[in-house]
């Protein structure tokens, strides 16, 4: 008998049927569609912004601590006010977001590969493997993330790079922890022993069909890595250990106005701390709803 | 059929609609029977027919997307149909039960059980915890438990799928309820253990006078255990009757699929004449009798919604086309 | 029988030890083991059915698990066309995995839910080179042979319906040319009109390609539909043996003919339900001698002290139990 195979709805693939469920809760779009609205701001920064802060050439001393709204010699417009070097805030804030954003996304995605590698290996080893790495994950979490980065840095020094490395080091524990579990879930279940059953060599079952089963727990580790990373960079940069002037994010920017915070010269620090609020907050919205979207219990 | 003007559960009409992003459901599509005192009624079917939101909706547990749309519900002579919450609350665990099948539903796991029963008990009586505590004690000597005192220290974790499932169904009889309606209980529970429940169950409906609907997809537990049977089919009613008349002459073309979907001493070995087709995609229903795109016998007919039941049969069936011999 | 069994099993035994952490061992504490399969031996001939009967903890699927080579004896031996398994190396190692394949239980969790169809039936015969080329046209004819529609081979499991991933999931079985099936429960999760779809499938695929299968299922009735010989299991032991006639009518151990006994029958009608005493033990702490024996109506004192063997109460029929020696 060739029962036909009913008639499934449209040409559905996961991916779609994920979407139209994020799709769901309006804040998580919202949050999405602010983050990608910074995302494109601060990928554009040398051609969005008035002026390039830190071109020594374009600042004029004359022009520092004047408040939103004020205008240059030029007749340039201060939307945010200026620094005391005279760099316009809003250009700086800009600038600043590309390092954030490139610190944040760039150390949880190299935290997620090496993590997730690690925890993946050792669910699928376990042995003295898996213990050892899960002590090492165990370890790694008992210190205050802060400390630790603070420690590294101290050691290392101030630079995007050391700070990305203190980063990856300070967040690889969690995708292990997340990695191992969803393995070690998914690796008795039964579409891996068919695979098993059918022979398929051991990397293939691995990498074909484990990890892919066991990302969306991954993919939410990520994102709220992401936010974590630059808050996290941010604080660095604000005790004056991460990243170097020359190459400020939000937090150096934060720190630079802190002085002023008191005598009423409040945008310099403030505006920077409400950029960096709203990017954590964003992809906390977007991060949070992906969990429910992905989780397979609360699905169907 | 009964006919009694006191039957313990009077239900006409009952529609229950899920309305979600997809389209409306039409789980439970104008549903009417009838369960008198003492008595086992069966509810079969398969998935998409619609009888465990049949059962929900009965107790008011349909959640958001679905509703009951229309019908009436009568239960010991009284309108149930639009009860408010907090009136449905009185009505729940005391007059009528529900049993689950999944036993975790109705326990929970960080409380002990005597704990629970007692809360059962005082919820809807005022009586002391002693008091309380000495007929959860009895209401698990009742379902079979041994040293039924020690096991009330217990948690459930430590109890068998089978004994838990013995705990809700004392839980659901605490109160001596007029009706019990019992969703699937044992389909996951092993043979030996389902002998012994439904053994329990016969029992006590017979004791206490307590109307039973019996909801499953085994056909072979609905022979042993009931009176009489509603076979659904895509949220509808489509035969009604004594077990006897339905199980030995199903007039439906569904009943009489499903009975030749099971396995039996007479067809060792044979192909069985089954259905063929998939369950029913209850978003997707076909116009007028949902199950004719599987049905041998349909034509042109079929696609106006089937006749409705006689009032006054005692076998009734909701199909144009239905068998009169007794299948093979 | 007149050739050699295709597949036998020679003293099969499985122990899960839970692995005890630092401080366990520390404390010499012993690492609690489940004996889930115990001295098993078997045999099944080619192009026969041999069912395995069993309620849960009786070691069935474990059983299942070893003769499909997914799990490895803790003691005894696989033997497959008269050779040890274990033994073998490299390609025929293989080769012989390859023609024991294993269809299973769970309709939505033995399909991997990021694969399209054509991925999930095609990959093996690519990856072990059974198909050179093209594998569209091989992977549409196992697809057919199942009794699916190939024009939607690219669409994921979730799309279809439990019935249609079963049959997924037996193409993708057939897609390696197979001599041997093990059926783990494979209808269990399905509704009965699709389980007797199914079934049909089942021996349809037996009389065109020669299939053996092993058919592993707590449900009596399909058993007995579809098997020639059955071994009934009981708590990790074969407690009996025989040829399907006879273990359904002539039933010899006590477990046996209780089982049989409390198995609801479409046949029947309103009956009493008598159950045999006591819960299934753990499978953690099994009852001394005989397991059965704290359940059993004729057990003496024989029973407690001493594991009885599995043996010849008639030609064909194998059955463990002290009685026989009595009746004898």
């Amino acid at each position: 008998m060739s029962a036909a195979a009913g008639a499934p709805a449209r040409e559905e693939t996961p991916f779609r049927r994920f979407l139209a469920d994020f799709a769901e809760s309006r804040m998580a779009v919202l949050g999405l569609v602010v983050f990608a609205a910074i995302l494109v701001a601060a990928l554009a920064a040398p051609w969005v912004s008035p002026q390039n802060p830190y071109d020594l050439a374009q600042l004029d001393i004359m022009d520092g601590r004047l408040p939103p709204g004020a205008q240059s010699a030029e007749g340039m417009t201060f939307w945010l006010g200026t620094d005391d070097q005279g760099r316009d805030m809003l250009s700086a804030i800009l600038y600043g977001l590309r390092i954030s954003l490139f610190v944040g996304a760039g150390s949880a995605l190299l935290a997620g590969v090496v993590g997730s590698a690690l925890g993946l290996v050792a669910a699928y080893a376990g042995g003295w493997f898996e213990s050892f790495v899960m002590r090492l994950v165990d370890l790694q979490l008992s210190f205050p993330s802060i400390l630790v980065a603070l420690m590294i840095l101290a050691f290392l020094g101030k630079g995007v790079g050391n700070v990305m490395l203190a980063l990856v080091i300070v967040e690889w524990a969690y995708y292990a922890r997340t990695a191992r579990g969803s393995a070690m879930a998914e690796r008795r279940r039964e579409y891996i022993e068919a695979a098993e059953c059918l022979a398929l060599p051991r990397i293939r079952v691995v990498f074909r069909h484990l990890l892919p089963n066991c990302m969306p727990p991954l993919i939410v580790v990520a994102t709220f890595q992401m936010a974590r990373a630059i808050a996290l960079e941010a604080t660095l940069s604000f005790l004056g250990l991460g990243v170097p002037i020359t190459e400020p994010s939000l937090g150096l920017l934060i720190a630079n106005g802190y002085q002023y915070m008191l005598s009423g010269k409040y945008w310099i620090s403030f505006y920077p701390g409400i950029a960096l609020l709203v990017t954590i907050v964003s992809i906390n919205l977007v991060g949070d709803h992906l969990r429910d979207v992905l989780n397979p219990k609360l699905r169907r | 059929m009964t006919r009694a003007a006191s039957a313990t559960l009077e239900v006409r009409g009952l529609s229950t609609h899920f309305f979600s992003r997809a389209g409306v459901v039409r789980a439970v599509d104008d549903v009417s029977f009838a369960v008198g005192r003492g008595e086992i009624m069966g509810l079969v079917g398969e998935s998409g027919s619609g009888k465990t939101v049949t059962g929900f909706s009965l107790l008011g547990l349909v959640d958001p997307p679905g509703r009951v749309v229309a019908g009436q519900i009568r239960f010991e002579g009284r309108d149930i149909t639009g009860l408010s919450d907090a009136e449905m609350r009185r009505l729940r665990g005391r007059h009528i039960a529900m049993v689950f099948q999944d036993p975790m539903m109705t326990l929970n796991p960080v409380l002990r059980i005597d704990t629970q029963m007692i809360e059962a008990v005082q919820a809807h009586e005022r009586v002391p915890r002693a008091e309380a505590r000495a007929r959860a004690r009895d209401a698990l000597g009742l379902v079979g438990i041994p040293s039924p005192e020690e096991r009330l220290r217990a948690y459930p974790h430590q109890f068998s799928g089978g004994m838990r499932q013995r705990v809700a169904i004392a839980i659901a009889l605490l109160h001596r309820p007029a009706l019990v309606i019992a969703d699937e209980p044992t389909t996951a529970l092993d043979v030996t253990i389902q002998a012994q429940i439904l053994a329990e169950m016969q029992a006590l409906c017979a004791r206490f006078g307590t109307a039973l609907i019996w909801i499953t997809h085994d056909l072979a537990v609905v022979a042993g255990l009931a009176d009489h049977v509603a076979v659904m089919y895509a949220g509808r009613i489509v035969e009604k009757g004594t077990v006897e008349d339905v199980l030995d002459q199903p007039m439906h073309p569904y009943t009489a699929g499903l009975i030749g979907s099971v396995p039996s001493r007479t067809r060792r070995g044979e192909r069985l004449p089954g259905i063929p087709g998939m369950t029913p995609n209850v978003l997707n229903l076909p116009p007028g009798c949902a199950f004719r795109t599987r049905c041998k016998r349909a034509d042109a007919t079929c696609a106006a919604d089937p006749p409705e039941f006689a009032e006054d049969a005692a076998h009734l069936h909701r199909c144009f086309h239905p068998l009169v011999a007794i299948p093979a | 029988m007149s050739a050699a069994p295709i597949m036998e099993l020679r003293g099969v035994s499985k122990r899960f030890e839970t692995k005890r952490d630092l401080a366990a061992r520390l404390r010499r504490a012993r690492a609690p083991t489940v004996q889930a399969v115990d001295r098993v031996d078997l045999s099944v001939a080619k192009g026969e059915v041999l069912g395995l009967v069993g309620e849960s903890g009786c070691g069935k699927s474990t059983l299942g698990r070893m003769v499909a080579g997914i799990l490895a004896p803790t003691e005894g031996q696989v033997l497959y066309r008269g050779r040890d398994r274990a033994a073998l190396g490299g390609a025929e190692a293989r080769d012989a995995r390859l023609r024991v394949q294993m269809i299973f239980q769970d309709p939505y969790a033995s399909l991997n839910p990021r694969l399209r169809v054509s991925e999930i039936v095609g990959e093996a015969p690519v990856v072990h080179r059974l198909v050179r080329g093209r594998a569209d046209e091989y992977v549409d004819a196992q697809l057919r042979r199942a009794g699916l529609d190939p024009a939607y081979k690219r669409r994921y499991p979730h799309q279809f319906s439990g019935g249609q991933r079963q049959r997924i999931g037996i193409a993708r079985a057939l897609a390696v040319q197979p001599e041997f099936l093990v059926c783990d429960e494979a209808v269990a999760a399905l509704d009965v009109s699709i389980q007797a779809q199914i079934l049909n499938l089942f021996m349809d695929l037996r009389r065109e390609l020669n299939l053996t299968y092993l058919f592993i299922s707590h449900d009596l009735g399909v058993v007995e539909h579809l098997s020639d010989r059955v071994a009934i299991m009981y708590l990790g032991r074969v407690v009996e043996q025989a040829d399907t006639p006879t273990v359904f009518g002539r039933p010899n151990h006590p477990y046996t003919q209780a089982l049989l006994a409390e198995v609801p029958r479409l046949d029947a009608r309103k009956r009493r339900f008598t159950a045999i005493r006591g819960e299934i033990p753990s499978p953690l702490s099994p009852p001394p001698g005989c397991h059965f024996h704290p359940r059993c109506p004729h057990a003496f004192a024989r029973c407690s002290a001493e594991t009885p063997a599995l043996k010849e109460v008639a030609p064909g029929h194998r059955s463990a139990c002290h009685l026989n020696d009595i009746r004898h």
